[in-house]
Parts: C-alpha cells; sequence; structure tokens
C-alpha cells in the first residue's frame, strides 16, 4: 500500500518570489539610454592638402567659452540656431550667398537638389558640455526637420516614421547630417 | 419563493494560492529581461544636458561608457575626471579601454561598437575635446552624447 505523501504547503512561496521581485526592482536600474548620436571622422591624413570650400557653402558657429553664440560673424541666441541651420541648408529662395545644390538622381527620389553647404562647428576648450550638447542638438533638430518634410512631401508621412529601408536611405541621401567639427586648436594656451 | 431560500451555512470554498508564485515569478523574469544592471558604480557626480532630437541606442551589449565628471568624493579633487569601468583613469587609459571592449566582443559585432559618454553638463569642452580626439585615434567613430530628454531653448 502507498503511503500517503503530505501535501506540500505553497502559500509562503508567493511571498518568497515576492521578496526577489523587489530585490530585483531595487537593484536594476530602467536606464533607457538615449542621447545624440555622431560618427567622427578619421584622423586627419598630413598628406592631404586643405580642400578648399567655397565661402557660400559653410555654415560657421563658433561657441567660446562663455557660451556665447557667434553665427556667420554675428552673434546670435540659441533659439534661433535652428532656423537659421535650416534656411541656410534649405536654400528655398536660391540666394547666391547661401550654399549651391548639385542636382543628383536618388533611386526613390528621383532628380533632386542636394545641398552643398556644410555646417562647420567650433568650440572653445572653455564651453560647457551644456552648450556644446545644445548646439549640437539645435543643429541636429535643423536636419530632422528638413528630412521631415521632405519625407511628408514625397512619401506622405515623417522621416522617423518610415519603415522602408529604401525610403530612408533616399531622404539620407538627399538630406546628408553635414556637420563638420574643426581640428581642435589650443587657442587660449593650457587647459 | 421559498424554493430559492438558501439552507444553512455554505462554507467558503478556500482561494488556490498555488499558482500565485507562478505568476509572480513571470513578473519577476519579465523585470529582469526589461532592465540592465549597472556593472559599475560611478564614482564621478553625473548629470547629463537636456536634448530634444534624441535617438535610442540599440544592442545595448554593443555599448561601451566613459563617465566624465566631478569626483562625487571631494578627495580626487573637484575638477573633471574621467571614470572608465570602476576607476579613475586619463586620456591615455582610453586606447587600452577600447581595446579591451573590443576583444570582448564578437569578431562580427566589432565594428558595431558605440561609445557612450555619460558626461556631467557642467564639464568644459577641452577634455572631450582630447577624449574625441583618442577615439578618433583607435579608430573608434561611433558615439552617442548621452542625454535627458527635455527641451533646450527655454529655461
Amino acid at each position: 500500500m502507498a503511503r500517503e505523501i503530505p501535501q506540500l504547503n505553497t502559500g509562503s512561496m508567493a511571498d518568497i518570489s515576492f521578496l526577489l521581485l523587489t530585490f530585483f526592482l531595487l537593484t536594476s536600474s530602467i536606464d533607457t539610454d538615449m542621447g545624440i548620436i555622431r560618427k567622427l571622422p578619421p584622423p586627419p591624413d598630413p598628406n592631404q592638402e586643405n580642400v578648399d570650400v567655397k565661402k557660400r557653402n559653410v555654415f560657421n558657429v563658433l561657441v567660446n567659452k562663455y557660451d556665447g553664440l557667434l553665427v556667420q560673424g554675428r552673434p546670435m541666441d540659441i533659439s534661433q540656431l535652428r532656423v537659421a541651420a535650416k534656411e541656410f541648408l534649405a536654400n528655398p529662395y536660391d540666394r547666391d550667398d547661401l550654399p549651391e545644390k548639385k542636382v543628383e538622381n536618388i533611386p526613390g527620389l528621383g532628380e533632386v537638389k542636394i545641398s552643398k553647404g556644410v555646417i562647420s562647428l567650433k568650440n572653445d576648450r572653455g564651453t560647457s558640455y551644456r552648450m556644446y550638447v545644445a548646439v549640437q542638438n539645435e543643429l541636429t533638430a535643423a536636419i530632422n526637420e528638413l528630412r521631415d518634410e521632405l519625407s511628408q512631401q514625397r512619401f506622405g508621412r515623417k522621416f522617423s516614421q518610415l519603415t522602408s529601408e529604401e525610403q530612408i536611405n533616399a531622404i539620407q541621401k538627399a538630406i546628408p547630417v553635414a556637420i563638420s567639427e574643426a581640428e581642435p586648436e589650443n587657442v587660449g594656451g593650457g587647459k | 419563493m421559498a424554493r430559492f431560500a438558501k439552507k444553512g451555512k455554505r462554507a467558503v470554498p478556500g482561494i488556490n494560492t498555488g499558482s500565485m508564485s507562478d505568476i509572480i515569478f513571470m513578473f519577476l523574469f519579465f523585470f529582469m529581461v526589461i532592465t540592465t544592471i549597472r556593472e559599475s558604480s560611478l564614482l564621478v557626480k553625473i548629470k547629463v544636458p537636456v536634448a530634444s532630437e534624441v535617438s535610442k541606442l540599440e544592442r545595448k551589449s554593443l555599448v561601451s561608457f566613459i563617465y566624465v565628471g566631478q569626483p562625487i568624493d571631494k578627495k580626487y579633487g573637484t575638477e573633471s575626471r574621467i571614470q572608465l569601468n570602476n576607476a579613475f583613469a586619463s586620456v591615455k587609459d582610453i586606447r587600452e579601454f577600447i581595446t579591451r571592449e573590443r576583444e570582448a566582443r564578437d569578431e562580427v559585432d566589432r565594428p558595431l561598437l558605440t561609445t557612450s559618454l555619460k558626461v556631467d553638463e557642467e564639464t568644459r569642452m577641452g577634455i572631450i575635446t582630447d577624449i574625441k580626439q583618442e577615439l578618433r585615434q583607435v579608430g573608434a567613430f561611433k558615439i552617442n552624447y548621452s542625454t535627458r530628454k527635455g527641451s533646450v531653448v527655454q529655461k
């Protein structure tokens, strides 16, 4: 005759797993990592000669050590930078003091005028990181808005909502991230 | 209506709590999967700056972090320092750090390695420029400026 097996009391099992749960909740952090993604250029080639870029194709942004902003030789508030950068890159009225455009055939978009404009960003060693990120953010915002507009026009939805790889590549090619950071110079001397 | 009248006291059946633990365990596994345990404890004070145009970092396992900020412990001074893994480091140590991070990954994933800069907003750009120059030399071109979500302009 088989012996009767006494039943296990599993009521406290839930308490134990609750304890484990709270332990993991406390020790881990849900830290979704967000940020501005950039690609650094490869180190400069000493044999390479300086490429002359036409003055009209360059948008100079300087940040000094007091976090002051100088755009195209004029002081500017950060709140206006996005609009200024957008106008420079888009050059909607084909003004001849704003960058040239070259017509290129992009699969999926057809003939597109691509701006030759480059944003040149230069900062001092004393600039605060907060200001630097703010400037980078505004410049990225300008490019993102232009991409959204083009995407809305051609595909009927925003750039971030595009799903087809081909469409994303086409827009990225039509409006590249043309932000160039100057080679650091030690202007003031020391750190 | 007496036909429906209940006779006597009815015993309330006991609730079976056996499956409760399974449910809680499911919760536990869910949380374990979606969260990440911070491997290195911070030695520097970091409050990342705000930005609105942020994108999420994909593939957490392919991200290596460089922390820069003021030391929490005042005996290390008040100047911004670099933290790699669990110790203070100098700009020269970045080269070795990146090489080691690369070796820890599969051959296929190495070009996708991203370096995330977690930098305090009060830091001066000088040290960041040095780090960026060093990363360029090593060939770690993909970087990410870690930020909080927020609006830059109105302050």
